[in-house]
This record gives C-alpha cells, sequence and structure tokens, in this order.
C-alpha cells in the first residue's frame, strides 16, 4: 500500500508517495537520495542513520516514514549551512575524530541532539544529581553517545571533539 | 633525492575529511544511478546438503518483482575453482547462510518481502560445524595466510622443555570473530550487456561496472573478470568511499557475483544489493577461532631454550583459509628450539578470511600470555623477560634486523605508563575495584606488495593530478599519498590531487596487509621522479608521466618487521567481575610516520579493536544448525564509546632505510596486535586470575 506524505529535509519541503512498509531511514535514502544518514544495521543497534527529527535525534531506521508526515528532518547534510560546517563537525575534522567516515554522519547528528539534552539538562545513566544542570564531562559524552558505534575506533577522539565543543 | 618535511611527516588533516563530516561523501549504495532495481538474496538454512525443489511462484507474483534467480537459471560462469564465487552454479549447500537465490524487484521493501515467500526444500546431509583439538580429519595446510610453510621445527624442542628449569605449557582459545565494518558489504552491478550469448551467458561484448565496497577495487576486477570469463577491460569497479573493511572487503565474495547474476537478469537495470547486518555474519568472512597450545622453556634467568606454537583452527570445507596464527612465533624471540605448526578442520561453516592482522593478532594473545606466564614463574619482570630474549638477528632466517626496538618500545612506554607502581597480582584493591597493569609485544610484518603503477599528469595553472586505483576504507592513504606526491614533486599539499579508488585508474595492489601507503607510495614517488625527469620544473600543461612500483632488494636481505609495546589498566569489580579498562597506551616502531595525525588514529583504532576483542567479541555458531546466532550488533559486541576511556598512542621518531623510498614500514595492523594480551596480563595482575579464553567476561573471575 502506498501513502502521501510531506517531510520538511534539511529545510526543503519534499512532498513523496511511498510503500507504507519504508523506514525514514528509506525514505530518506531510497526516495529522496538524501544519503547522509547511513544503513549500518537496519535494526537501531549502530547509530549510523541518527538524524533530528523535529529536533531530536532519532535512529531513522526504526521509524517508519509514514509517521513522520509533516516532520521537520535535519541530517548531517543539512547541518553544515552554506557548506560551512557546523562547530561539531569542524570540532569531528580537527581532532581527526572519524576514519572511514561512514558512521560519522550518525556521530555528528547524536553529538548535536546530544549537546540540546545537556543544556536542557535531561540526566543520563552516569548523572549524579538528577535535578540540578548536567555537567558535561567525559563520562557523560561517553555515555550519551554509546548509541553510535565505531568500528574504526575514533571514540577518544570523538569524545575529545565533543569535550572542546563543550567548553566553547 | 626527494625531501621529507614539506608535507611528509606533517600532520595534514584528511583531504576527504569535509565531505565525510558533512555526510556528502558518496559511498557505494549513495552513488546515483538510473532507475535501480533492488536485489535480496535467499540463503540456505541448512549446513550441508542439497537443494531438493524450490517454489518460486509466491514470490514472482509480488508486485514489483522483476526477477528471481536460482541455480536453475542464473547465467553460467566460469569454472575458477573458487567455490565461495561459483554463486548459484549448482544445487549444493556448503553452509548454512549461502546463497540459493535472489529476488530483484523495483523496492528494497518488495525484494525482502519476496525473498521470503522463496520456499526452498532441501536434501540434508550431516555436518560439522564444532572444532575441536581432538577431532579427527584435523590436516596440515599446503601454505598458511601469506604465502608461509605450514610446519616449522629448528632443534629439538621437546628435549629443550625436558632439561628446562623453567616451563609453560598451556593452551589458548580465541573464538569465531568478525571483522564487522560500518558499511555492510554493498554491490551496485550495472551490465552493458552486449550481445547474449546462447543460453543467457556473458558474450563476447558484454560490461560490467560494479560499484563496490571495497579494499582493492583491481583485485575485485581481475577476480571477477575470471568468474564471468570477460577479458579484464570490460570490467570496471568503483569505490571512492569505504566505509571500513578490515580484511573483509580485501577480497571479493559471493556477494559481488550475485550483485551481478542479479542486474543480468535485469536487463538494462542497475540492481543495487547490500547485505543486511546480519546476513555479513555468513557471508562477508571471519576469523577463525583458535586453539592454541604455547610451550616455553626458559632457563631460571628466564632466557628461553624452547619456543613451541601449535595451532587447530578451521577453515570452510568449501574454500581453504589457512590463517597463520603461529608465524609470529617463529621471529618473536631467541630461543635455538622452536617448533610452530597449524592444522586445519575442514567444517561446514562460512569461509573465513582476512581479518585485521590474521595470525599476529590471535596468535600474539597467546604467545604474550605465555610470557606473562613465564616472567610470573621464573620470578621476572615481564619486560626483563622480553628484553632477555630480545634475538640480535632474525631466528628463522638468519638474516639482520632492518631495525628491531621492541626493548626501545618497552622500556619508553613503562617510563610513560607509570609501570614501577605495578605491584603483586591480586594485591591493589582501590574501593570496590582490584587495579592492574599488563603488557605485551607487538609485531607486524613489512609486506609491499608488487603490481602498482602511478600516473602523474600537469593540469596546469600549477596544479598535478597524481592517479592510482588504490583504496582509503579510513586509513587515511588518501591523504597520505597526497603528502608523498606533494614531496616528490616538490610541490604545496593544496597543488597535488589524488584520485583513488577506480579500476580504470592505473593498477594497485589491495589495501592489506599494511602495506598500501608503502606499496603506493612507492609507485608515486617514482612517477613524480619519472615525470620531473622528463618534463623537468616548467612541465606544459597536459604533460604526463608514470612508473611502476620499484623492486624491493633490502627486502630480501633484511628481516623487516615493526614492533611495539601495549600497556594496558585493567579495574576489575570485585562483586561483578566487570572488567574496565580505564587506560591503553601502546609504544610503536613502524619506520616513517607520513602523517602523524592519522597515523595514531590507525594505531588507536587498532587498539581499540584489540581492547573489543579482549573483552567483547564472540560469535557463537549453533552446531546444530550450522547458524551464527548472535548475527548482530546487538548480540555480537563490539567496543562502543562508554567501553573506551583513555587509548593513546605514541611512535619512536625514526625511519627504516631499507623500507623503500619512504623509509615506513606499515601502520594499519600492528596496533591491534597484542593488545588483548596486555588486557589479560593485566587482568592477572589486577586478581590474580590467568585467562587464556577469549572475551574475558565477567563469570570466569568470579569462579
Amino acid at each position: 500500500m502506498d501513502a502521501r506524505i510531506t517531510l520538511r529535509v534539511d529545510g526543503r519541503v519534499r512532498p513523496l508517495a511511498l510503500d507504507t512498509r519504508t523506514t525514514l531511514l528509506d525514505a530518506l535514502r531510497d526516495h529522496l537520495s538524501v544519503t547522509s544518514p547511513k544503513k549500518g544495521c537496519d535494526h537501531g543497534q549502530c547509530g549510523a542513520c541518527t538524524v533530528l527529527l523535529d529536533g531530536r535525534r532519532v535512529v531513522s531506521c526504526l521509524i517508519l516514514a509514514v509517521t513522520c508526515d509533516g516532520a521537520e528532518v535535519t541530517t548531517a547534510q543539512g547541518l553544515a549551512q552554506e557548506g560551512e560546517p557546523h562547530p561539531v563537525q569542524r570540532a569531528f575534522l580537527e581532532k581527526d575524530a572519524f576514519q572511514c567516515g561512514f558512521c560519522t554522519p550518525g556521530q555528528v547528528c547524536s553529538a548535536v541532539g546530544m549537546l540540546e539534552e545537556v543544556k536542557a539538562g535531561h540526566p543520563s545513566e552516569v548523572t549524579d544529581d538528577l535535578t540540578g544542570p548536567v555537567t558535561l564531562d567525559d563520562e557523560e559524552i561517553r555515555e550519551r553517545l554509546s548509541g553510535n558505534l565505531c568500528r574504526c575506533g575514533a571514540y577518544v577522539n570523538i569524545v575529545a571533539a565533543l569535550r572542546e565543543e563543550a567548553e566553547s | 633525492m626527494t625531501v621529507w618535511r614539506e608535507a611528509v611527516g606533517t600532520p595534514a588533516a584528511r583531504v576527504e575529511g569535509p565531505a565525510k563530516v558533512t555526510g556528502r561523501a558518496g559511498y557505494t549504495y549513495d552513488r546515483p544511478v538510473t532507475d535501480p532495481a533492488y536485489a535480496f538474496p535467499v540463503q540456505a538454512t541448512i549446513a550441508r546438503g542439497r537443494v531438493a525443489s524450490i517454489d518460486s511462484a509466491a514470490a514472482a507474483g509480488v508486485e514489483g518483482v522483476l526477477a528471481v534467480v536460482t541455480h536453475r537459471d542464473a547465467a553460467r560462469l566460469a569454472d575458477t575453482g573458487d567455490a565461495e564465487l561459483a554463486v548459484l552454479q549448482s544445487d549444493e549447500v556448503g553452509f548454512r547462510g549461502q546463497f540459493v537465490g535472489v529476488v530483484v524487484a523495483e523496492t528494497p521493501q518488495a525484494a525482502r518481502y519476496a525473498a521470503g515467500l522463496v520456499r526452498v526444500e532441501y536434501e540434508q546431509r550431516p555436518h560439522d560445524t564444532e572444532l575441536r583439538a581432538d577431532r579427527p580429519g584435523l590436516y596440515a595446510p599446503e601454505q598458511v595466510n601469506g604465502g608461509f610453510v605450514s610446519d616449522t621445527d629448528e632443534g629439538d624442542v621437546d628435549a629443550a622443555m625436558e632439561a628446562a628449569a623453567v616451563t609453560v605449557d598451556r593452551a589458548y582459545t580465541t573464538p569465531m570473530e568478525f571483522n564487522s565494518p560500518m558499511e555492510p558489504h554493498v554491490s551496485v552491478a550495472v551490465w552493458d550487456p552486449g550481445e547474449r550469448a546462447p543460453g543467457g551467458g556473458f558474450a563476447e561484448g558484454a560490461r560490467l561496472t560494479l560499484f563496490d565496497s571495497t579494499q582493492g577495487p583491481h583485485v575485485v576486477r581481475s577476480t571477477l573478470a575470471q568468474v564471468f570469463g570477460l577479458p579484464p577491460e570490460r570490467v570496471r569497479v568503483i569505490s571512492p568511499y569505504v566505509g571500513g573493511g578490515f580484511g573483509s572487503k580485501g577480497m571479493p565474495h559471493a556477494h559481488n557475483v550475485l550483485a551481478a547474476l542479479a542486474a543480468w537478469a535485469v536487463p538494462g537495470r542497475p540492481v543495487k544489493l547490500a547485505l543486511t547486518r546480519q546476513q555479513m555474519f555468513a557471508l562477508a568472512g571471519h576469523r577463525t577461532p583458535t586453539i592454541q597450545r604455547v610451550r616455553l622453556g626458559a632457563g631460571a634467568d628466564g632466557r628461553l631454550t624452547a619456543v613451541a606454537h601449535e595451532v587447530v583452527e578451521h577453515t570452510s570445507a568449501i574454500k581453504e583459509f589457512a590463517e597463520q596464527t603461529a608465524v609470529g612465533a617463529r621471529m618473536m624471540y631467541a630461543a635455538p628450539n622452536r617448533r610452530t605448526s597449524h592444522r586445519l578442520a575442514a567444517l561446514d561453516v562460512p569461509v573465513p578470511s582476512w581479518m585485521r592482522a590474521p595470525g599476529e593478532a590471535p596468535g600474539f594473545f597467546a604467545l604474550e600470555v605465555a610470557m606473562d606466564e613465564l616472567a610470573q614463574a621464573c620470578g621476572l619482570d615481564p619486560i626483563e623477560l622480553r628484553a632477555r630474549n630480545d634475538p640480535e638477528v632474525d631466528p628463522e632466517s638468519g638474516r639482520p634486523w632492518s631495525g628491531r626496538h621492541l626493548v626501545r618500545c618497552l622500556r619508553e612506554g613503562a617510563a610513560r605508563f607509570g609501570w614501577a607502581e605495578r605491584t603483586a597480582p591480586g594485591t591493589r584493591l582501590v574501593g570496590r575495584e582490584l587495579v592492574g597493569l599488563g603488557v605485551a609485544a607487538s609485531t607486524y610484518p613489512y609486506y609491499r606488495l608488487p603490481g602498482s603503477r602511478a600516473v602523474v599528469e600537469y593540469e596546469g595553472g600549477g596544479r598535478y593530478t597524481v592517479r592510482i586505483g588504490a583504496a582509503d576504507i579510513g586509513t587515511g592513504a588518501w591523504t597520505a599519498l597526497t603528502q608523498i606526491a606533494a614531496d616528490a614533486l616538490g610541490c604545496r599539499l593544496r597543488a597535488v590531487r589524488v584520485e583513488i579508488g577506480d579500476s580504470d585508474l592505473p593498477a594497485a595492489t589491495v589495501a592489506g596487509g599494511s602495506s598500501g601507503t608503502t606499496s603506493w607510495g612507492s609507485a608515486v614517488v617514482a612517477a613524480c621522479r619519472a615525470f620531473r625527469h622528463v618534463y623537468g620544473e616548467q612541465p606544459p600543461a597536459g604533460a604526463e608521466a608514470g612508473a611502476d612500483m620499484p623492486d624491493d632488494p633490502d627486502a630480501e636481505r633484511f628481516a623487516m618487521h615493526s614492533f611495539g609495546a601495549q600497556f594496558a589498566e585493567v579495574r576489575v569489580d570485585a562483586d561483578t567481575g566487570e572488567v574496565r579498562v580505564p587506560r591503553m597506551l601502546g609504544v610503536f616502531s613502524v619506520g616513517r610516520v607520513v602523517n602523524p595525525r592519522t597515523a595514531r588514529s590507525q594505531f588507536i583504532g587498532g587498539m581499540t579493536m584489540g581492547l573489543s576483542m579482549a573483552l567483547h567479541e564472540r560469535g557463537v555458531l549453533d552446531h546444530r544448525t550450522g547458524h551464527v546466532i548472535n548475527h548482530d550488533l546487538a548480540e555480537y559486541h563490539i567496543a562502543t564509546h562508554a567501553d573506551v576511556v583513555d587509548v593513546d598512542a605514541v611512535w619512536l621518531d625514526e625511519e627504516d632505510v631499507h623500507a623503500g623510498p619512504l623509509g615506513a614500514r606499515g601502520i594499519g595492523e600492528i596496533g591491534i596486535v597484542g593488545a588483548a594480551a596486555a588486557i589479560a596480563n593485566a587482568v592477572h595482575n589486577a586478581t590474580g586470575v590467568r585467562v587464556r579464553d577469549l572475551p574475558i567476561t565477567p563469570d570466569v573471575l568470579l569462579r
């Protein structure tokens, strides 16, 4: 069965007709040729498909596109404004926080979403004080990004990039 | 003479970095092709037997399905003797998960749904997937991976063990491990069919273009040309961005062939085939499980008199791959009596293949834990034990080392890591945690593979293009080659553009064996020199010159290996047995480092994979079914952010004057070698429990 929906992807309105079994990830990649979110597992286990859905980070492989009608989707490509990398992307470049680059758009989106969660005071598993503001130390960064796997093993550089970004 | 100072040795940022962080880098599946169709495989659900019948009517009737291809109607391939690549050529099933069909459809959803409707009945035969050291039928392969002999025997190990004041004789095991690059294996096949031969085969004139996630576009091209019976120039393989491989994309696998067969069945349509994460566990190679016996004999002073490393491992019954697990023990320490052997069990399992540092990675887990046990038995510091057994020349070949600086790495690391704070096993309790330090030695051979060629063209306006069909799978090779070319041409880094990742570019060897930068880099240097020799400093626009990689005569005269020292601190929860690794440090001796920024990432990336090997990774075969049951990333655990705290690497400032024009020996794999042993040794230091089986899980520490 096909359905008609409209997404706003990286600032552009994108109407599309798709099989209702289509995930948000496949809608972006196969229907709209928005390929910065990657398919690493299709089961929500690796984080490579992470995008911001109405500002919150989600694994787009676990969301059916038909449930996103009218939503705002931001990908790593959309975070870069007019070709200028987002500050988080710049920090990744400075710290060599990637190798093959396949998990990177997901890491970047996850990091941007995570920084917003911290600003909003959301605690994590390793937060001691559940009521006060969150101090974003290395342990918090690692915990909050553990849904994004990197087989190249760039973790320590990713944390270094985000530590710098959190301090600025 | 080239001056290595403007670009080589500097921490240049990755040339493709901006494209990667902003998501613009186009990996294989991302490449736009016109009007693609999508393939989804049908996999065998038995481990051994034959396909008795296939009912594909229901699948063929699904809206949007274009073709269902099985062994009954797949195009005929040439017989290359490689059963892994003889896809859909017979009704035989050699392992669970092998391809028995493929569905091609207008959408990925339709293809996947229809593939689930293909009904296959089997004539099942008894299978055997269980590796045991005492099983019948173990055999010595003619050679092991890398072209090494299977067995060696020097002196009299048994007599030396008998006479030794101190001995270690232990078994060590490592499990089936999976490369698991973040980008699954993907092939997009596009045929320009030419004429179709009678019977649907590949006739003169057919051309195949394959967008492929591979570590070697030229390797894929030459192999697939043989499989399809085409001249190599009728196959083109394109792979600019590769989302990791770690060996699993080093040689073509069955999915490459399946994608091309699927596309052949739907003339005029490009076909996209992406293996699912689950399918990769049967179809993308893996590291064999190993059962290793290590025997060490020494005097009371710790000087080794005997080293024996005997390995039992598996291969697939349909195709032999013999991991060279014991080869490192041939050159590592100075014992006069040495024996190594490899015995294979040919099982009804998926086809094993390269995984980062094949041989050394599992082999040095065993050897370096055994050395720690020997140090303990001798009452010696593990670093001192290794220093006492550091050979003057290569024990195996008798050749001088081109540069063996293991002891310097160990001493440098000891000073940096605070090794002097190490206490007796099981004596340091901080809060609820037992704390321990461990060390292990690391090594990896220098390989420079023949067969690469580079071409330099002057574009005008001060700009040069260097072309070589190499692959950057995240190693930083793209950037390193740009640096090498800039210095070899004597121009600025930004004046050089390097093109890689396409078999239409000059030939290049595989990104494997830590050989890429040295092999391709030497070809680039030769091409740049040839260019300057012909055109001087003021070339006309369009001027072009190329060269093959020059010979490597010193590789015949010297024993050439990189070395390293791996240090780990562990904290073991005294109540739960959970192991955490707050610190790792690697000190490496690898010859010249072309780019310290990307080199550090390679080292710490390898060490992180070693941490993962130590604590997390274990593929579980269900011997009743031959199925890898934990075939996804929720159950086959790889290290994530929370597991990795402080992993750092440094290296000796050196060049290896015998290692070609660059003086570099390769860096991609040494980071994983010894890392798991360092962690296991640290666990022993923390707890007093000696773990000889990977991964190290809490249950074994609580017994």
